[in-house]
């Protein structure tokens, strides 16, 4: 292998001509940060286990890159993972998997940290590992070896990859990342073992440490015990948050070529009050913090003249339930008017107040308009705490083909607890009957887009009991939806069962999977998120390798006193809380927006000292009016 | 105001194919806040112009763009303001005020001259050449079309060895819109792999 930032850019010289989409090798975009190496102290490189032009766009790794570009004794630079032409080459030439900015090996740096937002990223990961020279398994490193740290939404669930990452950090990564990168330092300058780095580690808030959790099973295989093996390290480990969410980043790096998303990204506003019992996103981002509109408005536009990007994404989990955003949407078109800029507005709610909003960006009419009503019917809508009623989405749909769109996408899930074939067809009717009213207001221009996925109960959410739907189910409902379907005018897309299958397994497992996601990339399993690099066999096979049986996952419905392999990991939200709200979906029975009536899902009480310190409108939880336990305030 | 930049797209940049060359300089127009011009209709698109493809992987020195403003300004601010915030890869040597009826950019290129730089020591290089240049005829064919390549070779020479010890080649090819010569394949003609050579555009030649 060749190790030199100097070697492999002369090897790269002669393979890039060759490979489809160079510029994702490359680097030297606009607004990259390139320190002098040996002059710096730290080196990190944040891995994107994905391609680039989907990478790029990820929200979270820009924060962490201008972070820690920012320490003066610390550099971050980018790698993400080859497509399948040039890993062919570079293994070929023996390239290691690299740094964009410098060019340097990932073996050499300090600390190699992993996005992991989805749980199909996994087997790339030892794949980046493996294209580093890197031991894949955490007790094969040395002192010589970076240190592996992850984060991101999928490690709330972190067992899978427990065998891999020394460290994971759980929840929101602004502050916790300083604190780790302080602990490495500190670690180095008094150069003593490995071992103590990852105990000092492991008694920062928010780190998990796996190797320092010790895991019992009962005989069914279940988990019996979770016990920690040193004193020190947190136990549960309760995952981080920032009590003020910080100034956007505005320096994004602009690729020199086309990504998924191209466009300035603004976050307006962190977590959901919605409730919504399959939504994971919704459990594990509590509480909901706003920006100010003014903040939005001078981060927009201080991005726009560091990039030129010509559209800004205004993110959140749930736009319409940001509380200013009438204002900032006319702040938003006031300023920008006139500049060719485009507008996505994503999450809205099925009323007529989120139609207005969009008509308020002019601009946005081009696109489709997007709702997501997760099920047909009532009932449907109840057991998953999505309540809309049938009148208002047909009246919400017929406002939006009235006011000039054209396409309206709606998004479904099957596979929903307590569903039947009667449940499915109505989506079908449903979709016909949204499709009618198009053909109302403007005749056969009307067109709907219907994208279904699966349902899969993910860890941390209310629907953590339920027990998946099998193949045969899942096929059944496609194959009547896919029948119900033939309509000129309305196109449907589904997901392929078997990558439901694959993401349930991951999303619920526990250690014992670290050895299946092993065998699997060994059998050849990789991009797994991509249709046509999808290996299914590859991971039924790499089950039969290790003698795990796969439904013991996804194909049970759980006790309601079973320890789940994710219990350790603290979201805030407690585990009964979500239980309760489990048996009231079972009842059919809703919560309403927890604006309006705080349930008490353990969020305050998790966070309390942070929240009194921080009272008024930018949290949407009540305040915290008793009296602090401590005299000086906890600092997070 | 119409304009008319001559630059340079090199380093990393020179993996960034027309499209998304297009999409830069659109960028590079909107950090510098200059009135950039677009086009009415549905979908407005920034009036800018290119003259002339460079094929992925090239540099070149000679690239030219004209660029449409809602308003007159006066040129050296102009082209202090663009220079500014120009993304590493791309070079602005120069910047003229063209009249706003001359004929577009790509319609007027006639030819272009590259340099090829070959990595790799081809101890018959010179007879290679000599095989090009004394052939009448190069059939070719390209995407299911056969053409022949030699007629659009205009001139091709062997540069003396340069300090850096590697050989070059000067082409000189046509590169009119139905009648375009293209150095790769010249290359492939030469039997000589593309990923071992550098190809950069010194010049392009517009009709007289």
């Amino acid at each position: 292998m060749v190790n030199t930032p100097a070697e492999i850019q002369l090897k790269l010289e002669r393979i890039l001509p060759k490979v489809q989409k160079p510029g994702r090798y490359t680097g030297g975009e606009l607004n990259e940060v390139v320190k002098q190496w040996d002059s710096i102290e730290t080196h990190v490189a944040l891995v994107f286990p994905d391609i680039y032009d989907i990478g790029m766009s990820n929200l979270g790794l820009a924060i962490l890159y201008e972070l820690l570009n920012q320490r003066s004794n610390t550099l971050a630079e980018r790698a993400y993972i080859p497509w399948i032409d040039m890993e062919a080459e570079m293994r070929k030439a023996g390239i290691p998997l690299y740094s964009l900015e410098s060019k340097q090996p990932l073996s050499a740096f300090d600390i190699v940290g992993f996005s992991l937002p989805y749980e199909t990223t996994y087997t790339n990961v030892l794949n980046a590992l493996d294209l580093s020279g890197i031991p894949l398994y955490s007790n094969e490193r040395n002192i010589t070896h970076p240190l592996i740290i992850a984060g991101g939404h999928a490690t709330f669930n972190p067992e899978p990859m427990h065998a891999f990452i020394e460290a994971f950090v759980i929840g929101e990564g602004e502050q916790v990342i300083h604190e780790v990168i302080d602990a490495y330092q500190i670690w180095k300058r008094l150069n003593i073992p490995r071992q103590d780095l990852l105990i000092n580690l492991s008694t920062i808030p928010g780190v998990y440490v796996p190797s320092l959790y010790q895991i019992n099973y009962m005989q069914d295989d279940t988990v019996d015990k979770i016990e920690k093996l040193d004193d020190r390290t947190n136990m549960p480990v309760r995952k981080r948050i920032i009590p003020i969410l910080p100034p956007p980043p505005t320096h994004f790096i602009v690729p020199n070529i086309e990504t998924v998303h191209n466009r300035v990204p603004i976050e307006i506003m962190r977590g959901c009050t919605r409730g919504c019992r399959f939504c994971h996103a919704g459990m594990v981002s509590r509480p909901v913090r706003e920006r100010s509109v003014s903040e939005i408005i001078q981060a927009i536009d201080d991005a726009l003249k560091n990039t030129g990007f010509e559209e800004i994404g205004l993110l959140s989990l749930s736009s319409s339930d940001y509380t200013h955003i009438t204002e900032l949407v006319k702040a938003v078109t006031e300023k920008f008017c006139g500049k060719h800029l485009g507008i996505s507005l994503p999450s809205l709610r099925i009323d007529s107040f989120s139609v207005e909003i969009m008509d308020l960006l002019k601009d946005s009419h081009h696109g489709g308009f997007t709702l997501a009503p997760e099920a047909a019917t009532e009932h449907m809508r109840n057991i998953i705490n999505k309540p809309v009623s049938t009148a208002q989405l047909l009246e919400t749909t017929h406002q939006i083909y009235s006011r000039g769109w054209t396409t309206i996408k709606l998004y479904f899930m099957i596979g929903h607890p307590e569903e039947t074939l009667d449940d499915v067809r109505a989506i079908a009717e449903l979709c016909k009957a949204v499709l009618a009213e198009g053909h109302k207001v403007i005749g056969r221009r009307a067109k709907l887009n219907v994208g279904v996925s699966t349902f899969i109960p993910k860890p941390h959410t209310p629907f953590q009991w339920v027990s998946c739907d099998s193949v045969e189910q899942i096929q059944a409902k496609q194959g009547l939806l896919r029948q119900e379907f033939r309509h000129r005018d309305i196109k449907l897309t589904w997901t392929d069962p078997d990558v439901t299958l694959l993401e349930a397994w991951l999303s619920r497992g526990d250690r014992r999977l670290a050895d299946v996601v092993f065998r699997a990339w060994q059998n050849g399993a990789k991009f797994d998120a991509w249709q046509d690099q999808f290996n299914f066999n590859a991971w039924t096979q790499a089950f039969a390798d290790c003698q795990i049986e796969p439904s013991f996952y996804t194909h049970r419905t759980r006790a309601l006193d079973e320890a789940f392999p994710w219990d350790h990991i603290n979201t805030g939200v407690r585990k009964k809380y979500l239980l309760q709200d489990y048996l009231l979906s079972q009842d059919s029975k809703t919560r309403s927006d927890c604006r309006q009536h705080c349930y008490a899902c353990g969020i305050l009480p998790t966070f309390a000292e942070m929240r009194r310190a921080n009272p008024g409108e930018s949290w949407a939880c009540p305040e915290v009016k008793s009296p602090s336990k401590f005299t000086v305030n906890k600092p997070y | 105001m119409r304009i008319r930049l001559t630059f340079s797209k090199i380093d990393a940049l020179r993996y960034t194919g027309h499209l998304d060359l297009f999409r830069s300089w659109e960028r590079t127009f909107r950090r510098s806040g200059l009135p950039l011009a677009y086009s009415q209709g549905f979908h407005p698109q920034p009036r800018l112009n290119l003259a002339c493809a460079l094929p992925l992987g090239f540099t070149s020195e000679c690239e030219m763009l004209d660029a449409w403003l809602e308003c007159n300004l006066p040129l050296q601010l102009v082209y202090q303001t663009i220079a500014g915030v120009l993304p590493p890869g791309l070079e602005i040597h120069g910047m003229d005020i063209i009249d706003d009826q001359a004929p577009a950019l790509q319609t007027q290129v006639a030819s272009a001259v590259y340099v090829i730089t070959f990595l790799d020591d081809i101890s018959d290089l010179d007879e290679r050449v000599q095989r090009i240049t004394s052939s009448e005829h190069l059939p070719r064919l390209r995407r299911n079309k056969s053409y022949d390549l030699r007629p659009l070779i205009e001139q091709i020479s062997l540069i003396p060895l340069s300090i850096d010890g590697n050989r070059k080649l000067r082409i000189h090819l046509s590169a009119r819109e139905s009648a375009t010569g293209r150095p790769e394949e010249l290359l492939d003609e030469m039997g000589i792999k593309f990923e071992t050579t550098r190809i950069h555009r010194v010049k392009i030649i517009f009709r007289s």
